[in-house]
């Protein structure tokens, strides 16, 4: 039998009174592709970080091909023929793909005959592997699928034998994505060993030979996948039994409550983002918005959450609860939906849901701040805000549940578990919410998920835009879908399906509804 | 990541690295042949040593906390204020033309409205530079910098061609009235038997500064604006979505800085000098940078880092005095202790934080 490509023996590492990684020993097969899933904070990216020289192991030890290796910093990694794919990938933007996959790795004093010579290499790396990219287009330029190869290219023109790739589907489309696992594919017959590290289940039923479990810095489980089932891994994550599918009575829709009529939105660059939609949402029901990122859904969510009043040009009619919901001008920013009770779970919940360096408790008062419940006199009342957050935290199980730690230092779950208890509390008519679930764990989800379909039985409307067509099916009563600023077609959420709704992605089926 | 307590980080940090800066500062003076310990010797006691020295120390300080609590303000905000020094010296003109021009019976009075009229003109010149950045997008940096020279400008035209009094000589103003001449220190102190020099400038301003940092404290810590502010330098894309306007509050932030640059014409210009002349703010403007990223943009650690410069201020007048250390010296010390504490903080903070966690590990 060939050695294992990667084994690793008693891995643990601690920060502080965090174990990060307990006693970890795992060995992957050459040419395999090795899934590791995990909740957020499982301790995967510390494992990865270590394998990667990042971090340096308490105790443990390491072994490549064989042979026992020390790995104190990334060069000693590539050099053992290791490389890594982040999940937000590291490139020069305005550098082109050529430049980018060179840049480290300069052979010479000049610059020239190293791209030369990287140009072949790439050539016969493109061919090899059937990965074809522009060398010479910009980074800013091309797709986050297209840059994913690049970093993937980056890799295997530093002669990795090892690919580590983070999370790698969470910034693609279902489309993207499939291709990547197609490169995947032909990488690992190609005799390359993969390392997968994500916490879709799909991926992994689909996609690996082989499969490992992480939770709370322990690997609970190594399985074959073939061996295994969704349900089984999930609870081995968790450590409990967990609900895949959102447990939903029919919806009983009332009256409208969100009434779009012909709404464009035009950008600041001049370009139509959103082209004349109707939408309608009920109170009782959730509508879906499926697409792939990019269609005009999140201009959407921003115009309707007030984000957009001082940008661009929008037209159009937008009536709450059958009055007209100003689109600029007084009472058309965020503070004035949120006064009209649309209540908003913004799309990129840190760079906008919440401020990353407040703490817990300030960011459960972020865009109520001037509600009286928060004031005392011309001061804020911080123990109002203390006391309000234990009790959301409690009712959310935030973990951990201290309101004095900050925002950025919970895991994505838990940031997301504030936004939402934040929104979902204030008890709002009508809630925009985006990307509920993006980057969260299997746990967290559930919860998410559940609070939603609380909120819509409470008899509220809501308008969830996700690119996570399962998300989608799976949580909405009805489903829309857009595609180049335009609304495709409607469905009921029972009567369709991903193919259906896959071709109206691609703007390939009619306007027929 | 593991943190080091929070007492390292405030206190041992900036005391090692002052006290780095004190070292190389003592080698520079003994390679230009002076004896440091007698150097150190002359500062401390020049500018501690006596209610003399206090007195000056002080009064520098009183300068440095208006405009230190300026830059903070604005840092907060995510807005680099480096206009301190116009904004201060238009707090002058402010000040010059409400005590020359307005009846003021009494120094309480004469106070009151003289810190209106800082405030006001501080803020007047900060507004424009606030407006270009967030309605246009125009660099704060560089219009606050290009305002200083323009404020420098106005400054000397209004001494020349309007304040300055028939055949005088010098670009200065008249004598404010003696009615709002404010009271020194020593005459503060006199009445509850504590003697505090007579000559010293220090005055009730040093009052008005302190009211300032817990002023400046409440409003970044308490008030839903501060609240605002601070979310706004956190995260410009978090404001929009939670409905803060971003225009509004730089334009707020900015009139609050410049005013609290303005207010410091009532001690240098009002309490000290009481004529407005036309180099009154001796750089301070460019100090409050250095107090505030000493202090850490909080009211608390702009308090501490202003007395220090006061400190080396007046200290450091004193060493020019009495010794053959020329004044250029002085300055490399000021500049040596700005470089250890502001910018190469994170060389002093590395080591420790390490030993700090080192530490820990042995013991767990």
């Amino acid at each position: 039998m060939t050695a294992p490509a990667i084994q690793l023996k008693g891995i643990s590492k601690a920060f502080g009174p965090v174990q990060a990684n307990k006693d970890i020993s795992i060995s992957v097969a050459p040419g395999s592709i090795h899934g590791i899933i995990g909740e957020n904070g499982a301790g995967k990216s510390t494992l990865m970080s270590i394998l990667y020289g990042f971090y340096k192991a308490d105790k443990g030890e390491i072994w490549i091909k064989g042979n026992r290796t020390e790995i104190p910093d990334s060069q000693a990694a590539i050099a053992a023929g290791i490389g890594m794919v982040f999940q937000h990938f590291k490139l020069v933007e305005n550098f082109t793909v050529l430049e980018n996959i060179v840049l480290g790795a300069e052979d010479s004093g000049m610059l020239m005959p190293s791209l030369s010579r990287a140009r072949k290499e790439l050539k016969a790396l493109e061919e090899e592997y059937e990965l074809y990219v522009d060398p010479d287009a910009r980074i800013d330029e091309i797709g986050v699928g297209m840059q994913q190869r690049v970093e993937i290219l980056k890799a295997l023109y530093r002669k990795a034998e090892i690919l580590i790739l983070d999370e790698p589907t969470g910034v693609l489309t279902p489309a993207e994505a499939d291709q990547l696992f197609r490169i995947l594919d032909r990488l690992r017959s190609e005799g390359k060993t993969i390392l997968l590290i994500t916490h879709k289940m799909r991926e992994i039923m689909e996609y690996t030979d082989t499969v490992s479990v992480m939770r709370r810095g322990e690997m609970t489980a190594t399985v074959k996948t073939a061996e295994t089932s969704p349900e089984e891994l999930a609870e081995l994550m968790v450590g409990r039994k967990v609900l895949l599918q959102v447990d939903k009575v029919p919806a009983k829709p009332g009256k409208p409550i969100l009434e779009i009529q012909n709404l464009s939105v035009t950008d600041s660059m001049g370009v139509e983002r959103v082209k004349g939609i109707d939408l309608q949402v009920r109170a009782g029901e959730i509508l879906g918005i499926a697409g792939v990122a990019g269609n005009g859904q999140s201009e959407l969510l921003e115009v309707l959450g007030g984000m957009r009043a001082d940008r661009g040009r929008i037209s159009g009619s937008v009536k709450l609860h059958g009055s007209e919901l100003p689109m600029t001008g007084a009472g058309s920013d965020a503070r004035a939906r949120r006064d009209a009770h649309i209540g908003h779970v913004p799309e990129d919940r840190q760079a906008e849901g919440l401020i990353m360096d407040f703490h817990a408790w300030e960011n459960v008062a972020f865009g109520y701040h001037r509600d009286p419940a928060y004031n005392a006199g011309l001061l804020m009342d911080n123990a109002a805000l203390r006391a309000d957050t234990e009790r959301k935290m409690e009712k959310f199980d935030v973990r951990p549940p201290l309101p004095w730690l900050a925002a950025k230092n919970f895991s994505g779950g838990n940031q997301q578990k504030i936004v939402v208890a934040r929104e979902i509390e204030r008890n709002p008519d009508l809630l925009l919410i985006g990307q509920p679930t993006r980057g969260v764990d299997i746990g967290a989800i559930e919860f998410i998920h559940q609070q939603i379909v609380e909120l819509r039985d409470a008899g509220k409307a809501i308008l969830l835009v996700s690119v996570e067509l399962e998300e989608i099916l799976s949580l909405s009563d009805r489903v829309a879908v857009m595609f180049d600023g335009k609304i495709m077609g409607e469905r009921a959420a029972d009567q369709t399906d991903e193919k259906e709704l896959g071709l109206m992605m691609a703007g390939v089926a009619g306007e027929a509804a | 990541m593991d943190k080091m307590p929070k007492w390292a980080d405030v206190v041992l940090i900036p005391v090692i690295s002052i006290l780095l800066a004190a070292l190389i500062s003592a080698l520079v003076i003994l390679a230009i042949g002076e004896n440091p310990v007698e150097a150190l010797n002359l500062m401390v006691n020049g500018a501690l040593g006596s209610t003399y020295g206090w007195g000056y120390t002080l009064y520098y300080a009183t300068n440095f906390m208006f405009t230190g609590l300026a830059v903070a303000v604005a840092a907060h905000a995510g807005l680099f204020n480096i206009g301190g020094e116009g904004q201060a010296m238009l707090g002058g003109l402010g000040v010059a033309l409400f005590c020359l021009y307005l009846p003021l019976p009494h120094w309480t009075i004469a106070l009151v409205v003289a810190a209106v009229g800082a405030g006001l003109f501080g803020a007047a010149w900060a507004a424009i530079p606030a407006y270009l950045q967030a309605k246009r997008g125009s660099h704060i940096v560089i219009t606050t910098i290009m305002f200083n020279f323009i404020a420098f400008s106005v400054l000397n035209y209004m001494l020349v061609e309007v304040l300055k009094p028939q055949g005088a000589m010098d670009p200065a103003s008249a004598k404010f009235p003696a009615a709002t001449h404010l009271p020194s220190l020593h005459d503060i102190l006199a009445p509850i038997g504590i003697e505090f020099s007579k000559s010293a400038p220090a005055n009730v301003t040093l009052f008005v500064a302190l009211a300032a940092c817990v002023f400046v404290w409440a409003l970044i810590w308490r008030t839903p604006l501060g609240y605002e502010i601070r979310a706004l330098g956190k995260s410009e894309p978090a404001t929009r979505y939670a409905g803060i306007s971003s225009v509004r509050i730089i334009m707020i932030t900015m009139l609050i800085s410049g005013a609290l640059c303005g207010l410091m014409a009532i001690n240098n210009v009002m309490g000290e000098a009481e004529r407005l002349v036309l180099n009154a703010t001796e750089g301070a403007g460019f100090i409050g940078i250095a107090v505030a990223l000493m202090g850490r943009n909080h009211p608390v650690g702009v308090f501490l880092a202003a007395i220090l410069f006061g400190f080396l201020y007046q200290g450091g007048a004193e060493l020019a005095l009495w010794s053959s250390i020329p004044t250029e010296l002085i300055v490399v010390i000021q500049a040596l202790v700005i470089l250890f504490t502001g910018a190469l903080d994170n060389m002093v903070r590395m080591p420790i934080e390490k030993l700090f966690l080192a530490f820990r590990k042995e013991k767990a």
